[in-house]
C-alpha cells in the first residue's frame, strides 16, 4: 500500500539552490578534465619515452584508476592524505580524486588512439626534419586526439556523474550536496532526488550534443 | 656530393648491405634498380639517417651523417625523400600539409611558407587543390603533394623510394612526369625505382642491386643493352 504523498511545490522551491550547486558540480567536471586530460597526456609521454621509471610510473597510475572504486580514490584525496597532514578541502578533494581517475582512463584511451596511428606518419615527419617532439606534437597528437575524442567525451559525463560521490567526503556545494542538505531537512527524497537526476541528465546529455557539434567543426577530414 | 663508402648494414642476421660504395655527384640522377630485398630501399633510409649503419660512412657535403655530433635534423633539411605511402598528414589540408614543416623547422613566416608552397604545389599540378584534404585526392595526387612537402624545404638532394610502386598503374604516368621534370631541371636525384623505362629515360647512371650488392653501375644504355653481371641478365629478361 503506498501511503506516500508527493510535495512537488516544496522541491521546485529549492530548484534555483539545485541549480546553484549544478553548476559547481559542472565545474568540479571541468576541472578535473582539463587536469585530467594534461597528466594523461604527460602519463602517454612518459609510456613512450622509453625511460623504465617513467613509464613504470605511468602504467601503475593508469592501472590503480582504472582497477579500484573511484570512490575509494576520493577518499584517498580527503581522508588518505589527511592521515599524512596533507588536508584537502572536500571541494580540492573531489576534484583530484576524479581527476585521477580521468587521467587514467584518458591515458589509456591516448595509448589505444596511438596504435591507429602508423609510425609512418613519424618518419614522414622525421624526414622533414623535425625533432621527435615537434612530430609528435604536430603529426601524431592531432590525429591522435581526434581518435580519442568521444571516447574522452564519455569520460566528461563520467566525471560529470562522480561528483556525486563528493557527498562522502563532506562535499556540500555541488549538485548532489546540496540534494542531500534538502533531503535531511525535508525528507522528501523523491522528489529532491528525481528532480536532480533530471539535472544531471540534462548536463551529461548537453555535454555529448556539443561535443557531437565540435567534432563536427573540428574534424573535417 | 653524396659518397657512401663501404656500407654495412644487418638486420638481425639478415645481412642487407653488404659493401656499398657509390657517390652522387651534384646534379646527377642515379636511379636504383634491382629485385625486392635487393637493399636498394634500405639504402635511401641509411642516407637520411632514418636507419643506422653497422659500418662504413655516408659523407652528404661534407658531412658523416651517422658520425656522433652530426644534427640529423639538420642535415636532413637538404635531403628530401618521398616514400612508397604517400604519408600525407591526413589532418592537414593539402596546403598546411606543404607549409607545416617549413614553419616549424625553418621557421618561416606564414606568408613566406605559403608563398613557397603555392609555387611547390602549382609546379607538380596542384593549385587547385590547396584546401583539400588528402583523403579526397587519388594516390597519384598524394604523392605529388608529398613530393612538393619535400621540395618546399628547398633540398640539395631528393631521395625517391618506389614512388610509384603503391599507385593504380593508370596514376603511375603522372608522377613519373613530375620525376622527370625534376631531373629535367637539375634537381641530383637517387631514384629506387621498378620503371625501366623511366631509369631508361631519366638517368645519368643506373645501378643495379642483388642481395645487398651493388652488381653493376653504369650509364642506361650500357647497363640495359649490354648488361654484364649475369643476375642484372636474369633480371632485366624477367622485366621485359
Amino acid at each position: 500500500m503506498i501511503s506516500y504523498s508527493f510535495h512537488w511545490n516544496q522541491a521546485f522551491k529549492a530548484l534555483p539552490q539545485m541549480l546553484d550547486g549544478a553548476l559547481v558540480t559542472l565545474q568540479i567536471a571541468i576541472l578535473s578534465m582539463v587536469v585530467g586530460l594534461a597528466v594523461a597526456l604527460a602519463l602517454t609521454l612518459f609510456r613512450l619515452s622509453g625511460n623504465r621509471a617513467l613509464s613504470g610510473f605511468a602504467t601503475g597510475w593508469v592501472e590503480i584508476a582504472r582497477n579500484t572504486p573511484a570512490l575509494f580514490q576520493i577518499y584517498m584525496a580527503h581522508f588518505g592524505l589527511g592521515n599524512f597532514g596533507i588536508h584537502l578541502s572536500p571541494y580540492t578533494a573531489l576534484l583530484v580524486g576524479i581527476a585521477f581517475n580521468n587521467a587514467g582512463y584518458l591515458a589509456e584511451n591516448f595509448r589505444g588512439a596511438l596504435k591507429a596511428i602508423p609510425d609512418t606518419q613519424t618518419r614522414a615527419g622525421r624526414s622533414l626534419g623535425m625533432t621527435p617532439l615537434q612530430a609528435f606534437r604536430y603529426i601524431v597528437l592531432p590525429q591522435m586526439l581526434r581518435v580519442a575524442f568521444l571516447p574522452a567525451t564519455n569520460q566528461m559525463v563520467w566525471a560529470i556523474l562522480m561528483t556525486s560521490l563528493g557527498v562522502t567526503v563532506g562535499m556540500n556545494t555541488d549538485l548532489a550536496g546540496v540534494t542531500q542538505e534538502l533531503n535531511a531537512r525535508s525528507f522528501r527524497t523523491f522528489e529532491f532526488f528525481a528532480i536532480a537526476a533530471v539535472i544531471y541528465y540534462l548536463i551529461a546529455k548537453a555535454v555529448t550534443l556539443i561535443a557531437r557539434l565540435f567534432a563536427a567543426r573540428m574534424f573535417r577530414y | 656530393m653524396i659518397e657512401i663508402e663501404n656500407v654495412r648494414k644487418s638486420f638481425g642476421q639478415l645481412e642487407v648491405l653488404k659493401g656499398i660504395n657509390l657517390t652522387v655527384k651534384k646534379g646527377e640522377v642515379l636511379t636504383i634498380i634491382g629485385g625486392s630485398g635487393s637493399g636498394k630501399s634500405t639504402l635511401l633510409t641509411c642516407i637520411n639517417g632514418l636507419e643506422t649503419i653497422d659500418a662504413g660512412r655516408i659523407v652528404v657535403d661534407g658531412t658523416d651523417v651517422h658520425a656522433k655530433g652530426t644534427d640529423l635534423n639538420k642535415l636532413r633539411r637538404k635531403l628530401g625523400i618521398v616514400f612508397q605511402q604517400f604519408n600525407a598528414f591526413p589532418h592537414l589540408t593539402v596546403l598546411e600539409n606543404v607549409m607545416l614543416a617549413p614553419v616549424k623547422v625553418l621557421g618561416q613566416s606564414k606568408a613566406e611558407a605559403e608563398a613557397m608552397a603555392v609555387k611547390q604545389l602549382s609546379h607538380v599540378g596542384l593549385a587547385d587543390k590547396l584546401k583539400v584534404y588528402p583523403s579526397r585526392m587519388s594516390g597519384g595526387q598524394q604523392q605529388r603533394m608529398a613530393i612538393a612537402r619535400a621540395l618546399a624545404m628547398s633540398p640539395a638532394y631528393m631521395l625517391f623510394d618506389e614512388v610509384t610502386s603503391a599507385l593504380d598503374p593508370q596514376l603511375v604516368g603522372e608522377v613519373l612526369d613530375t620525376l622527370r621534370m625534376l631531373a629535367s631541371e637539375g634537381m641530383t636525384m637517387i631514384c629506387v625505382t621498378h620503371e625501366m623505362k623511366f631509369a631508361r629515360e631519366v638517368s645519368d647512371r643506373v645501378a643495379f642491386f642483388h642481395k645487398g650488392v651493388m652488381a653493376e653501375i653504369a650509364p642506361p644504355e650500357e647497363l640495359f643493352d649490354a648488361p654484364k653481371d649475369p643476375e642484372l641478365q636474369t633480371f632485366l629478361a624477367a622485366t621485359h
